[in-house]
């Protein structure tokens, strides 16, 4: 029994090897065990996760730091008697079941009847590819991170070692490190809970900056060129930790005669349940097989060696967790048969190991429905997405009718839309046949989809037809459109991306996905801000339809990310489907009636356009870009009485949930601090409750299950969230204009406030705690926001920006 | 070239209409609304007056005088509750846009409607002294609307995106780099120095603030005391290229005082002479019936 590497994996098959006598040799290429463990910087606290599943195996181990673990088990070693050799780098391994040859670097060899490959992922850290990505201050490792002090530190990579690598440069303020920390996305999915919460703290204390939606451009000499949400920016840098994850030594691998699961970079070995690769005789355990946390990887290295010696019934450590989470389910059948049936049935899953699934199924539940049960209801709160393992289920998509429905069949995925922008559900969803659904909760769909390109790509290719089909109204059926789906391709577009040149001859249609675009037409070599697109829009159709040239410049408003549909595809479509015409053609000719328009006044607008063209674009760059919702003050019109702010607090338990004087202004055009109900809202990216949710209306609230973290307080971009205790009620306003009692009007001062919590706390003895207070766009009073309706001159309006910034509005108002 | 999303969430259509139809001033609400209102009561009641015979002479007492009469104290009181619906976050469909330019233009049509109910009578009375107090509140109330229209934008300009806070605490910081680049200097300079860090900056009096004359500004008065030429590194040159800065903040903080001062000074007339007024006008009233 040959086993290759000494990582977690490996030592704990050596030791049941050893445990059951078997003869065992356990090939090391470096002078010590578990190289990846070794290598993790000193101190370094281990954690066991995850937590629900039991640790088998002869070798211990709890969390704690990296010193005690790896002491444990070189003791261990000893101890029991655990045959390794050292300094034995594995460059072939040949022959068939029974009879493999393993050739080492030093030209020796050794014979064994079974292989164990425990190598892990680690040789192959993916590397920083962009320019200057090669210069000496990149480095793939960090070893001991109190080497390092007075310096400008960038970490990359939003995955556990990229966090704790940056905890470890921040954690003594003395080494006087700069340290930042680049995420691609918004949150860190990918990385364990203990640590993402210990970055958020850092954050909070100022010893780490945390940098969302950026990721690097170039790298120069001692600086850092960043793509941003809001476009370029370069920060002082001497040193880039790149921690972007590994990819399994692949040549090697496939050398022994291994297949993977598919072509892609991160793909994983084809295993059976026993861990044997569709090379007879070579099992793969551990990080290569798929499993980066150190307990899976030591239960794979006892169970692999209990399978090799016979024990064909041993079941997988998770058996009785995933035996009760089965239970519900119909049929009494067995774990690996539910395993089985929503690995070959359910879509995205069909890429998953058998190993994969049993991890997905701990984190994930199962419901079985009757003819017409509900799943979920129109409006209710949810995020989680279901995918159909047996049956079908029928979409309501009228409100008002419910027996207007859209199938969805099994296999398939719902409830997507949830994961994107945390809106409520869209429709009712109902069980169409006895069905049963997998429910992935919001993380770990958005884990699975993290790690696994291929789900991300199916997650992707549905949601892009469902988008389709929704846009472009009910006639159409999957079907009609699949040809444009399978050519779609999705591009992330950056703050001031150009996609369509005015003037220009190709011919794509678009759709905006996320994000949003603004529209400028050229005047006079002076760019005229035509209009604005929010996300759900589509735009290029006018030059495919006609044949013409692009008429306006297209451009990301913010990082966005849009939908590219080949031009002669949509053409087919639009010929199939006459009643897609005709719409297109009337959203059509309303763009054309602007371009005429503004072609036709280019003369008389002079001025006065200019002055639109930079106020639009001034609003923009204050997020107006990604708001649905927000509140403007013309400052023509304000004369500075704060009564929106008093509204505003007398509407919400006593405080104000806007700042009038704050924020920025243009051409009297002021932008308060205050929610913009962003499209995608950076604040529910973090949400532990998931307390941040988005109304019938749009509107992104905060419910009453927030526990006061203030995640969203710091994801916030424009500074909207507070963080504050209920005051308690005030006395009556007429009380007040008579008697003179309490505070009046608005939100009461510091001083009232703490002199009557105090009051309160004395007498219940419960201090109140600080939560997270921001606009809900007065959601649930009647008559709608109370700060534009307690403006006494008409200088507070709320506006959605797509009809706000354009100019055919513009020239309406100026007449 | 492209199109918005169709469907939008239920309401969003019916909040989008209201929104847009409301970028407009409390004096242009809903196209002049209440200026039309109030102008076709004037022409009416005027009309109404000229063309009626009534005796023995037009004054309060006819049935035409206590019809005006009735609807101007009507008005005065809705008027007057203003006050509260502005401090009454209740909900509902109102706006107080819509009250502000109700009150505007039918508190101006006051000035017809109740001088046509004396009958141009006038005399040394509590009616008369309901009346005076009346056209008072009026006469405040125009330079209120004026206020408002022409100082918000003086307003925003000197605020220069900065919020009253922020004024107050780049003056602190100031004051604190004042503090220490002005040690080198010998007591008589360093006099003059504290002299401007001591003087109070709000304790100014309302006229003050109103006209913005500090005559007596201790940090206008330490800059003429450093207006030597200095050496740009000298300790003088920092306290003086600070007392300039500071001078320059107290300015801006001033003329914002001011025109805050300016858009709230009319409401010290307005509001009480309106208390008084409707103590006047219940005088006017009861004696009006005692003695019928």
């Amino acid at each position: 029994m040959a086993i290759v590497g000494s990582g977690p994996a490996g030592l704990s098959a050596a030791a049941r090897a050893a445990a059951l006598g078997m003869a065992h040799i356990l090939i090391e290429k470096t002078d010590h065990l578990s190289d990846t463990i070794y290598k993790y910087q000193k101190g370094k606290y281990v954690m066991a996760t995850p937590s629900v599943l039991n640790l088998r195996s002869d070798f211990d181990f709890e969390e704690g730091i990296r010193e005690d673990i790896l002491g444990t088990w070189d003791r261990q070693v000893e101890e029991q008697k655990v045959n390794v050799r050292l300094n034995a780098e594995v460059t072939e391994i040949t022959g068939e079941t029974g009879n493999f040859t393993i050739k080492l670097k030093d030209g020796s060899t050794i014979e064994a009847e079974a292989v164990v490959l425990s190598i892990g992922t680690q040789g192959n850290p993916n590397l920083l590819r962009v320019p200057g990505g090669d210069k000496p201050l990149v480095q793939y490792q960090l070893d001991d991170p109190e080497e390092y002090y007075d310096e400008h530190i960038t970490v990359i990579g939003s995955g556990d070692a990229g966090i704790e690598n940056a905890l470890g440069l921040a954690k003594d303020p003395k080494q006087n490190n700069v340290v930042s920390i680049l995420n691609r996305g918004e949150s860190f999915a990918r990385a364990k809970k203990g640590n993402v919460d210990a970055l958020m703290e850092a954050e909070q204390e100022g010893r780490v900056l945390v940098r969302r939606e950026t990721s690097p451009a170039e790298v120069k000499d001692g600086q850092l060129v960043l793509e941003t949400r809001d476009g370029q920016e370069t920060i002082p840098c001497n040193r880039i930790i790149a921690r972007m994850g590994s990819k399994p030594p692949r040549d090697f691998v496939e050398a022994c005669g291994i297949e993977f699961t598919s072509e892609d970079r991160d793909a994983f070995p084809k295993l059976s349940p026993s861990f044997e690769t569709t090379k007879s005789g070579i099992h793969v355990i551990g990080a290569l097989a798929g499993y980066p946390l150190i307990k899976h990887c030591m239960n794979q290295g006892h169970d692999v060696i209990e399978f090799l010696n016979g024990n064909a019934d041993l079941k997988p450590a998770d058996e009785e967790i995933l035996e009760e989470r089965f239970a519900g389910l119909p049929g009494s059948k067995s774990v690996d048969y539910w395993l089985e049936t929503f690995n070959k049935q359910v879509v995205i899953l069909q890429e998953l190991s058998p190993l994969q699934m049993r991890e997905l199924m701990l984190e994930s539940r199962v419901h079985s429905y009757d003819k017409g049960e509900v799943i979920f209801e129109r409006n209710a709160e949810g995020s989680s997405m279901f995918a159909i393992a047996e049956g079908s289920v029928a979409v309501e998509i009228n409100p008002a009718d419910s027996s207007i429905t859209v199938p969805i069949e099994q296999g398939s995925i719902f409830g997507e839309v949830g994961l994107i922008s945390g809106r409520k559900r869209g429709s009712t969803v109902r069980a169409a046949e006895p069905t049963i659904c997998v429910e992935f909760s919001r993380n770990a769909a958005l884990k699975l989809i993290a790690t696994n390109p291929s789900v991300g790509r199916a997650v992707n290719r549905i949601s892009i037809e469902r988008q389709l089909l929704q846009m472009f109204g009910s006639g159409l059926t999957p079907a009609d459109i699949k040809d444009l789906v399978d050519k779609a391709e999705v591009i992330e577009a950056r703050a001031g991306q150009v996609l369509v040149q005015e003037g220009g001859e190709d011919k794509d249609v678009f759709v905006v996905r996320r994000g949003s675009m603004i529209v400028e037409k050229d005047l006079g070599g002076k760019p005229v801000f035509l209009s604005y697109l929010p996300a759900g829009s589509y735009f290029g159709e006018m030059a495919v339809i006609d044949g013409s040239k692009r008429t306006a410049t297209v451009k990301a408003a913010v990082k966005s990310q849009v939908v590219k549909l080949p031009g002669e595809e949509f053409l087919k479509v639009l010929d199939a489907k006459p009643k897609l015409r005709e719409r297109a053609l009337a959203d059509m000719a309303g763009r054309r009636a602007t371009n005429e328009f503004v072609e036709s006044r280019k003369d008389s607008f002079g001025s006065a356009v200019d002055m639109y063209s930079q106020t639009a674009q001034f609003l923009v760059d204050n997020g107006i870009g990604e708001a649905t919702d927000v509140l403007l003050i013309d400052e023509k019109l304000c004369v500075g009485c704060d009564n929106c702010e008093k509204a505003c607090a007398d509407s919400h338990d006593g405080l104000s949930r806007l700042n009038r004087e704050a924020g920025t202004t243009y051409a009297h055009l002021h932008v308060p601090t205050s929610c913009r109900h962003c499209e995608h809202p950076h604040c529910m990216a973090d949400c532990p409750p998931n307390a941040i949710k988005r109304g019938p209306d749009g509107e992104v609230f905060i419910d009453e299950t927030c526990i006061g973290c203030g995640n969203c307080q710091r994801n916030c971009p424009y500074g909207v969230i507070r963080m504050d205790a209920k005051p308690p009620p005030k006395p009556s306003l007429l009380s007040w204009l008579f008697f003179g009692k309490g505070p009046g009007p608005g939100e009461p001062s510091y001083g009232w406030r703490k002199k009557k919590m105090e009051e309160q706390e004395a007498e219940t003895g419960k201090k109140p705690g600080k939560f997270a207070i921001k606009c809900d766009m007065c959601s649930g009073i009647e008559g709608g926001p109370s700060c534009v309706r307690a403006c006494p001159t008409g200088a507070a309006i709320r506006v959605s920006p797509e009809r706000f910034l354009s100019i055919t509005r513009f020239a309406e108002e100026t007449d | 070239m492209a199109s918005v999303p169709d469907e939008k969430p239920i309401g969003a259509s019916a909040i989008e209409q209201r929104r847009a139809a409301d970028h407009s001033s409390f004096l242009t609400h809903r196209k002049f609304l209440w200026l039309w209102v109030a102008l076709i009561s004037c022409i009416v009641t005027s009309a109404i007056y000229f063309s009626i015979d009534v005796q023995p002479r037009p004054n309060g007492g006819t049935w035409y005088g206590y019809t005006l009469g009735t609807i101007g104290a009507g008005l005065i009181v809705w008027l007057a509750l203003l006050g509260i619906r502005k401090r009454n976050m209740s909900e509902g469909h109102w706006s107080l846009k819509a009250w502000t330019s109700a009150h505007v233009y039918l508190g101006l049509s006051l000035i017809v409607i109740a001088t046509l109910h004396t009958g141009f009578q006038l005399g040394w009375n509590v009616h008369t002294l309901a009346y005076v107090l009346m056209m008072l509140v009026i006469l405040s109330g125009i330079y209120g609307i004026i206020a408002y229209v022409r100082l918000p934008q003086a307003l925003s300009d000197n605020r220069k995106e900065m919020t009253t806070e922020m004024m107050v605490e780049a003056l602190d910081s100031i004051d604190g780099q004042l503090r220490r680049a002005a040690q080198p200097l010998d007591r008589h300079e360093a006099d003059t120095v504290i002299a401007a860090l001591e003087q109070d900056t709000f304790g100014a009096g309302m006229w003050r603030r109103l006209t913005n004359s500090y005559g007596n500004c201790a940090t206008a008065a330490a800059l003429d005391a450093f207006s030597g030429n200095y050496d740009a590194d000298s300790a003088h040159e920092r306290v003086r290229a600070l007392l300039a800065r500071r001078k320059a903040q107290l300015d801006q903080i001033r003329r914002h005082m001011k025109i805050k001062a300016m858009l709230e000074v009319w409401l010290f007339i307005h509001i009480p002479v309106t208390i008084a007024l409707l103590a006047a006008l219940t005088a006017h009233i009861i004696s009006v019936f005692y003695y019928w």
